[in-house]
Formats: C-alpha cells, sequence, structure tokens
C-alpha cells in the first residue's frame, strides 16, 4: 500500500472516527455545567476527613491511593524496562568514566550555560522538596516534586558537568533509591492491614489543624515516598541514555 | 514563601467574559500547536515544537482551574520529554555517522 | 461553548492520528503520540469544569467555595507523569530497533518479521 493510497484510508477512517467521537461527546452535559455529585461531595468532606486542604492530593493518596500504589508501579516498570533494554545493548563491558571531550569536535559548553545551570541547582531542589513534602497544603505532590528533584540532576549534566553528573548519581544507588521510594509506598499500606485496618486507611494522627505540615497522617507520608521514587526513575532512564550516547562515541572511533 | 494562594492567582472571581475569552484564544493556540508539531517533519525541530506545546497546555490546564497538572505538564512535557527525545536522537545520529 | 473543547479534543486527537499513520521517523511517530495522550488531558479538565468555580484547594477560601472536580484532576496529574516513563520506554526500544535494523523509517522496518 503506497503512501497516498494509506492517506486517503486513512482520512475516510478518521472521518468516520471523528464524527461519532463528537456525536458522543455532544451528549455531554456540556463544558461549564459539571453535574456532580461525587466532585461535590468530596470537596465538602475531604478536609473534614483527612485535615488535608489539598483535594486534589488527598483523592490522590487516601481516597484513590490504590489506583496511585498502580499507576506508581507503571512508572517502576517503565524505568526498569529502559535499563534492561538499554544494558543489554551497551554489554557487559564495564568502562571507566574519563573525559572523551578530547575526541569530539563539539563546541564546548558556553560560560552562560554553565553558571545559570549551576546557579538554578540549588533552588530547584529546594522547590522540588518543597512540593514532594507539602502535598497535603497547596498545589504540590509526590509527582511533580519528584520530577523537578530529577530536573535538579539534569541541570547538572546540561552545566556541561557529566563526570559530576555521573559520580553523584551512581546507578546502584539510584536503583536502589527508587526501590526504596516504591516498596515503601506499598508497606505504608501493609502496614494498615498489620494494624487490622483495610489496605492503604489513613491511620497516621490526623493532626492539629487543617493544612498544617505535619497533618493528614499517611498522605503526607506517602507523597514523601512517591517523590523519591519518580525522581530516581528519571534520573535511571536519563543516564541510561546518556551512557547510551557515550557508549556510541566509543564505539565509532 | 507559600502556595497557599492559588485561589487568588487563579482569579475565580474574574468576570465570566474574560475567563471565556482566555479559555476559547487558549484552545485554539493549542489546537494550531499540535497541528504544527505533528507537520514538523524533521524530529530535532519537532522537540522544539514539543517544547512549545508543552507550555501551551500548561496554560490550558491553569485557565481551566488546575495548578497541579500545571505543575506536573510543565515539568515533564517542558523539560524532561524533550531532553529524552534528544538523547535519542543523539545516539541515533550518531551512529549514522 | 458548550461543545468548543470536545471539538479542539477530537481535533487533536485525529491531528495525532494523521502524523501517526503518515510518519516516516519513528522517533516522529513517537512525538505524535504524545500529542494524541495529551487531548486525553484536555478531555479529563473539560469534563470537570464548572463555570466560575475556584480549584479544590481550601487553605484560604473557605470549604463551601464551588471548586471544580478533584478526582479527573487527580486522575490528569498521575496520568502526565507516567506517561513520559513509558515515553522513555518507547525510545529505548527506538534506539534497539536502529541498533538491529539500521533504520528508523517505521515503512521499512514493518519488512522485518522476528
Amino acid at each position: 500500500m503506497n503512501p497516498a493510497v494509506r492517506r486517503w484510508v486513512f482520512v475516510a477512517g478518521a472521518a468516520g472516527l471523528a464524527a461519532f467521537y463528537l456525536w458522543g461527546l455532544t451528549g455531554l452535559p456540556g463544558f461549564g455545567s459539571y453535574p456532580g455529585p461525587y466532585g461535590d461531595i468530596i470537596n465538602r468532606v475531604a478536609v473534614a476527613q483527612t485535615n488535608a486542604t489539598g483535594v486534589v492530593s488527598a483523592v490522590n493518596f487516601a481516597y484513590r491511593a490504590f489506583d496511585t500504589l498502580g499507576e506508581e508501579f507503571i512508572l517502576f516498570a517503565a524505568a526498569v524496562g529502559v535499563s534492561v533494554v538499554l544494558r543489554h545493548l551497551r554489554g557487559e563491558r564495564q568502562r571507566p568514566a574519563r573525559d572523551e571531550s578530547m575526541d569530539r569536535n563539539v563546541a564546548p559548553t558556553s560560560d552562560a550555560i554553565r553558571m545559570v545551570s549551576l546557579i538554578l541547582v540549588g533552588p530547584t531542589l529546594v522547590m522540588g522538596w518543597y512540593l514532594a513534602t507539602h502535598a497535603q497544603t497547596s498545589p504540590s505532590g509526590g509527582f511533580q516534586g519528584g520530577v523537578m528533584l530529577a530536573t535538579a540532576f539534569i541541570l547538572i549534566y546540561l552545566a556541561g558537568e557529566f563526570l559530576v553528573f555521573e559520580r553523584i548519581s551512581p546507578l546502584a544507588a539510584i536503583d536502589a533509591a527508587e526501590a526504596v521510594g516504591a516498596g515503601g509506598f506499598a508497606a505504608i499500606g501493609v502496614s494498615a492491614v498489620a494494624m487490622g485496618l483495610p489496605y492503604l486507611t489513613n491511620f497516621l494522627p490526623l493532626g492539629s489543624r487543617p493544612g498544617a505540615v505535619s497533618s493528614s497522617g499517611t498522605i503526607a507520608l506517602i507523597s514523601f515516598f512517591v517523590g523519591i521514587e519518580v525522581a530516581a526513575a528519571f534520573v535511571v532512564i536519563v543516564s541510561e541514555l546518556l551512557e547510551q550516547t557515550l557508549l556510541s562515541r566509543q564505539e565509532s572511533r | 514563601m507559600s502556595m497557599s494562594g492559588c485561589a487568588a492567582v487563579i482569579p475565580h472571581s474574574a468576570p465570566l467574559g474574560l475567563m471565556n475569552v482566555l479559555q476559547v484564544t487558549i484552545l485554539i493556540l493549542v489546537a494550531a500547536g499540535a497541528t504544527a508539531v505533528v507537520l514538523v517533519r524533521d524530529p530535532v525541530r519537532q522537540v522544539i515544537a514539543l517544547s512549545v506545546y508543552g507550555v501551551l497546555l500548561a496554560v490550558l490546564f491553569l485557565a481551566f482551574q488546575a495548578p497541579d497538572v500545571t505543575l506536573s505538564e510543565l515539568t515533564v512535557g517542558a523539560v524532561v520529554v524533550p531532553l529524552l527525545l534528544l538523547l535519542t536522537l543523539a545516539k541515533v545520529r550518531r551512529r549514522e555517522e | 461553548m458548550g461543545v468548543f473543547p470536545f471539538v479542539v479534543v477530537t481535533w487533536i486527537l485525529a491531528v495525532g492520528l494523521y502524523g501517526i499513520v503518515t510518519s516516516r521517523h519513528l522517533v516522529h511517530q513517537i512525538v505524535c503520540l504524545i500529542v494524541v495522550q495529551s487531548s486525553t488531558y484536555v478531555l479529563l479538565l473539560g469534563v470537570g469544569y464548572r463555570r466560575g468555580a475556584a480549584a479544590p484547594y481550601f487553605s484560604d477560601v473557605s470549604v463551601h467555595t464551588p471548586a471544580v472536580d478533584p478526582v479527573v484532576q487527580a486522575l490528569a496529574l498521575t496520568d502526565v507523569v507516567v506517561e513520559a516513563a513509558v515515553t522513555a520506554l518507547l525510545l529505548a526500544f527506538a534506539v534497539q530497533a536502529h541498533k538491529r535494523f539500521g533504520t528508523l523509517d517505521p515503512q521499512e522496518l514493518v519488512q522485518f518479521k522476528g
């Protein structure tokens, strides 16, 4: 089937699909007229029940914590998959990390980029940590905080310091951190079972008043572990791809 | 520093007409951005288009009163995914040399 | 205005699918897949929106302020981060395919069986 025929077959099929899709979507109650009911119910009871003022995080880590556990393990499996596919590609050789920039004909990192990246590493770390540990009070949470923490590591690489990046993120330690994060979430749920409650019940003391940092029981704890896991997963993925680019340079010599 | 003033950052008490205009504008921009991302054929240039599209999506999520999703989309769509794509393209390109 | 966001969702879906079908480079295809996924985020948030309502965070407003639906926001939030990791897995497969077959053109790759 040559490309032109493929294109026309697609247009015919897509027109039909779009027609049915639009017909279904116009059956919804219209944009802006949300009928409820569960959104209104959760908004009304969440603050009283969990002492968390960030209702989205309360939904993620308390009301629907089991779904979040599943999503976190999708992330974990994807990071493990990237490791498996790319490490197998690399073979069993263990290369010492050394500066191979002599043989490359790429432009050196400009000083402006180096300065800005290195200056931003500190604030990014602090901001990421803040986001990961304040899930219950404001728009933050383990997922966003974890990605921002991983971004701090990436900034070090972007500043041209790949060797520093490799030294501060040894793959064995990052793998362990990822496992601790994923296992910690599951373990919190299991410790609820050990106390005779259903899995992942919010059993820790809820704190003094809504919105305090130490409030909301297991929500803050789970968010902390999720932050560690997401950060470690993305650092693993980026490390693996970076090793691949270095490896191909070595092979092509 | 407190982020609890988010309800004031996204003014829900803004006049409805103004909020409507913002949402319609950003929806049109998102549709145009998606078309641009698909129609750019060179992968390296497409990565830049994807980064801009990620920022447009983040503004859209903000206009829909969802600051958490905005944070996620901003960090993921504008930084991490373009970096992964560029690393893959570098790896693939070097083998072709 | 009642149906315009859903028209945009359908448009993004169709455009992304067009990119996947007519692509000649595996990484270009993966980016078009990202575009298709983003249409679902817009759909989720569009379904939960209530006109004139605030974001569902009650640290400085009273609990009885009308707010948008938090459940779809929770779904979209985890969705965004997890799809990035799945994209990384797809990119790893693309690297593997390039190493084994030497080409990244999906219309040539389909001829290799196994």
